[in-house]
């Protein structure tokens, strides 16, 4: 029963979300959440669990985005039910992960990498020269409301499309958490850790990688499913290499040391790309600092920050950290928003339009060529992240003082 | 028979450029067993660093060649000490995760500061004149002094690496950095230095390729990928491989763009008959394929069948 807890919270988080996200965009916004979720667990299969870093994972998301629309497009998809839809994604997936995992997972590392990699180039190459599969620039587009209904649903609403994918999204997570713990699974991590070993031990290491390579195409595919119903198009810009490095950063922001943490990554992610999207133009910067700040500092990623706290909590020591946060990570949080704040205000003044001088920062309206503005955002900028490097000290002292035991008497 | 020297030239052009990307990025493979995804990224910070001394501050093309690959291999040398070298504890992958994010960022920064279109980052004017000519097609001297200035490079590198004592360490270092440790030399420093030199290659390149491909936020990430493949075709960690895999991946890409051959030619042959309805007809893309069209593939084509059925590359002694 404690084990089913989890889910069962998960389950009734996502029936209920609607009720409080209720508008079109939201509902949009928690749709493309729910796919990249899918997306980036089936990606960290072979990059946590097995090990294989994959630049050109997008390509079976994307091949089941397009196979899907042509079956959309299909005469006889009116008497194809909407919802088994992603099921069909997951095969074509599977097929093309098959195709090439035959031969690209023979070993991990490097190699595995670089066919990655020149795969990714290829596809997103032929999607432009193929126009009869990929329609070229202007890709393949359908509608979804023409298959058969579905006990009288035909997934016109957003609310409709929502649950539709919430549901897929729900099995197909359970089905991921479910293979990682089968032995095909559990052998994934052993290959991951040592190939050599687990070769003595008498198992391929190359079947055991390209079990996970497939497994990994079907779950991409029906990602790619559940993002032709949503967007009722597929173009370039779903398999090409951009797409498969964005959901290694999903991936690796989250963590990829638990199953859960890309869960983690897709929502912080989609809510930057959309709200943050919406306020400044530079939200990719931002995000490449968060990345690189990450990868440098908290390799363990958002997972890994949280999971860190475990045992201060299970010690009861929770409540000796809130001082050094307050007095470290809060400085550092503020600090870190005023250099955003001078960037965007350097970023307007260079790219504004001409006499352009009023911008709104923070709820604040104000012109970019008076002095004073520059002097807040740098005095907050300076002694923010001066408090934080000051106390940087305390902060790691105090740390690991809770989350060690304390000395025997 | 024109045109094939003047693609020959071309080629020899672009192979040579690749090659001074190539050359630095499989050194830095060699020492830190882990490919830079960021090695294309110094190569557009060269060209823009040359754009902002040469033509914005109005320094001229010289100044801007010889102090962007300097402050390239400045900014290449502290990412090395207080960015690789911290995460190089964590293992390979979050290594080539960080280059790799390093490359994102890159590309963010030079949008911030010079926009997202192309700068006006143009040849000098004393270069600009047509040298000599084939037949009716000229060869402008520029294309002339990127040969010459990418051979000067090569012909440095091979003394240095080969002929002197610091070559020597380096080259003991790549191999056996415990070994050079206990003889008393500072094997972190020598790392540092290969991938400051690395990177200022890369800067180098960028400066001279400025003009000639365009100054744009997205150049590094159009080369980069090339010039992954041109070291893993030639084989990682190997010098005379990174050579030859240049020369022929600029080649293959100038002859492929070069000729116009038509895929229509090989189905006639075949005894295909044309539909009379191009646009109609299932094999449409097949019909109308051209050279050119997949000419910019086939790096990965290559690349892919080399990984399959070769994976040490042309030259290369390990397996990748």
């Amino acid at each position: 029963m404690r084990m089913l807890m989890p889910w069962i919270v998960g389950a009734i988080v996502l029936l209920v979300l609607p009720i409080f996200f209720g508008g079109r965009s939201q509902l949009t916004i928690m749709s493309q959440m729910s796919i990249t979720v899918v997306f980036a667990l089936a990606y960290n299969m072979l990059l946590g669990q097995g090990g294989m870093l994959s630049f050109g994972h997008a390509v079976y998301m994307g091949m089941g985005s397009f196979l899907c629309l042509h079956v959309m497009n299909m005469s006889s998809f009116g008497s194809f039910p909407l919802p088994l839809l992603p099921l069909l994604g997951g095969v074509f997936g599977l097929l093309f992960a098959i195709i090439i995992g035959s031969f690209s997972t023979r070993s991990a590392g490097t190699v595995f990498a670089m066919i990655s990699l020149g795969i990714g180039e290829l596809m997103a190459a032929l999607v432009l020269i193929v126009t009869v599969f990929f329609g070229g620039e202007e890709g393949i587009s359908g509608y979804r409301d023409e298959g058969l209904p579905f006990f009288g649903i035909e997934f016109i609403s957003n609310l409709e499309v929502y649950y539709l994918i919430a549901i897929w999204m729900f099995i197909a997570v359970a089905l991921m958490y479910l293979f990682s713990r089968t032995p095909v699974g559990r052998m994934a991590n052993a290959v991951r850790d040592n190939p050599e070993r687990a070769e003595f031990l008498g198992y391929s290491a190359r079947r055991v990688r390209f079990v996970s390579f497939a497994v990994s195409g079907f779950f991409c595919g029906v990602a790619g499913g559940l993002s032709a119903i949503l967007f009722e198009i597929a173009t370039e810009s779903d398999l090409n290499v951009t797409a498969s490095g964005v959901i290694l950063l999903v991936a690796f922001l989250g963590g990829i040391g638990f199953f859960w943490g890309p869960i983690i990554g897709a929502v912080v992610f989609t809510l930057l790309q959309t709200v943050l999207g919406l306020q400044t133009h530079l939200w990719e910067l931002y995000l490449g600092v968060v990345f690189v700040g990450m990868v440098m500092f908290f390799p363990a990623g958002l997972s890994g920050i949280i999971m860190a706290h475990v045992p201060a909590a299970k010690m009861g020591k929770l409540g000796t950290l809130v001082g050094p946060y307050l007095t470290c990570v809060l400085p550092g949080i503020l600090g870190g928003l005023g250099l955003a704040a001078l960037i965007e205000m350097i970023f307007h003044v260079r790219s504004g339009a001409e006499g352009e001088h009023h911008m709104v920062l923070f709820w604040i309206d104000f012109s970019t060529h008076d002095v004073l503005p520059w002097l807040v955002a740098l005095a907050v900028a300076v002694i923010g992240i001066g408090l934080a490097v000051r106390n940087a000290p305390n902060f790691k002292a105090a740390w690991e003082n809770a989350s060690t035991l304390p000395e025997a008497a | 028979m024109d045109l094939f020297f003047v693609n020959i030239i071309d080629g020899l052009v672009f192979g040579l450029l690749l090659f001074m990307l190539s050359s630095g990025l499989t050194l830095i493979f060699s020492m830190m067993g882990v490919l830079n995804f960021a090695h294309a990224s110094f190569y557009m910070l060269g060209a823009y660093f040359a754009y902002q001394i040469s033509t914005v501050l109005g320094l001229g093309f010289l100044a801007g060649l010889i102090v962007a690959p300097i402050i390239v291999g400045i900014a290449g040398a502290g990412i090395e000490r207080y960015g690789l070298r911290r995460v190089h504890q964590y293992g390979h992958v979050p290594e080539l995760i960080f280059t790799f994010g390093l490359a994102l960022l890159v590309q963010e920064v030079v949008k911030l500061f010079w926009g997202q279109n192309q700068v006006p980052y143009a040849e000098p004017a004393w270069l600009d004149f047509a040298l000599f000519n084939i037949g009716e097609n000229s060869i402008e001297a520029y294309k002339v002094f990127m040969i010459l200035i990418s051979m000067l490079i090569f012909g440095g590198l091979l003394y240095i690496l080969t002929k002197t004592r610091i070559g020597m360490i380096i080259q003991a270092a790549l191999s056996y950095p415990k070994t050079v440790e206990a003889l008393g030399h500072n094997v972190p420093m020598v790392f540092m230095g290969v991938f400051g030199v690395g990177t200022a290659l890369a800067g180098v390149a960028g400066v001279i390729a400025g003009p000639a491909l365009g100054t744009f936020p997205g150049m590094a990430f159009t080369l980069g990928s090339i010039v992954f493949v041109t070291i893993v075709v030639g084989g990682l960690g190997s010098l005379w491989g990174a050579l030859a895999a240049s020369l022929l991946i600029g080649w293959i890409t100038t002859f492929a763009a070069a000729y116009n051959f038509e895929f229509k030619t090989i189905l006639l042959a075949l005894g295909m008959e044309e539909p009379a309805l191009i646009w109609d007809s299932k094999l449409r893309d097949l019909w109308t394929l051209t050279l050119p069209q997949i000419g910019p593939i086939l790096p990965y084509v290559l690349m892919v069948a080399i990984l399959v059925f070769r994976p040490q590359g042309l030259m290369g002694k390990r397996e990748a």
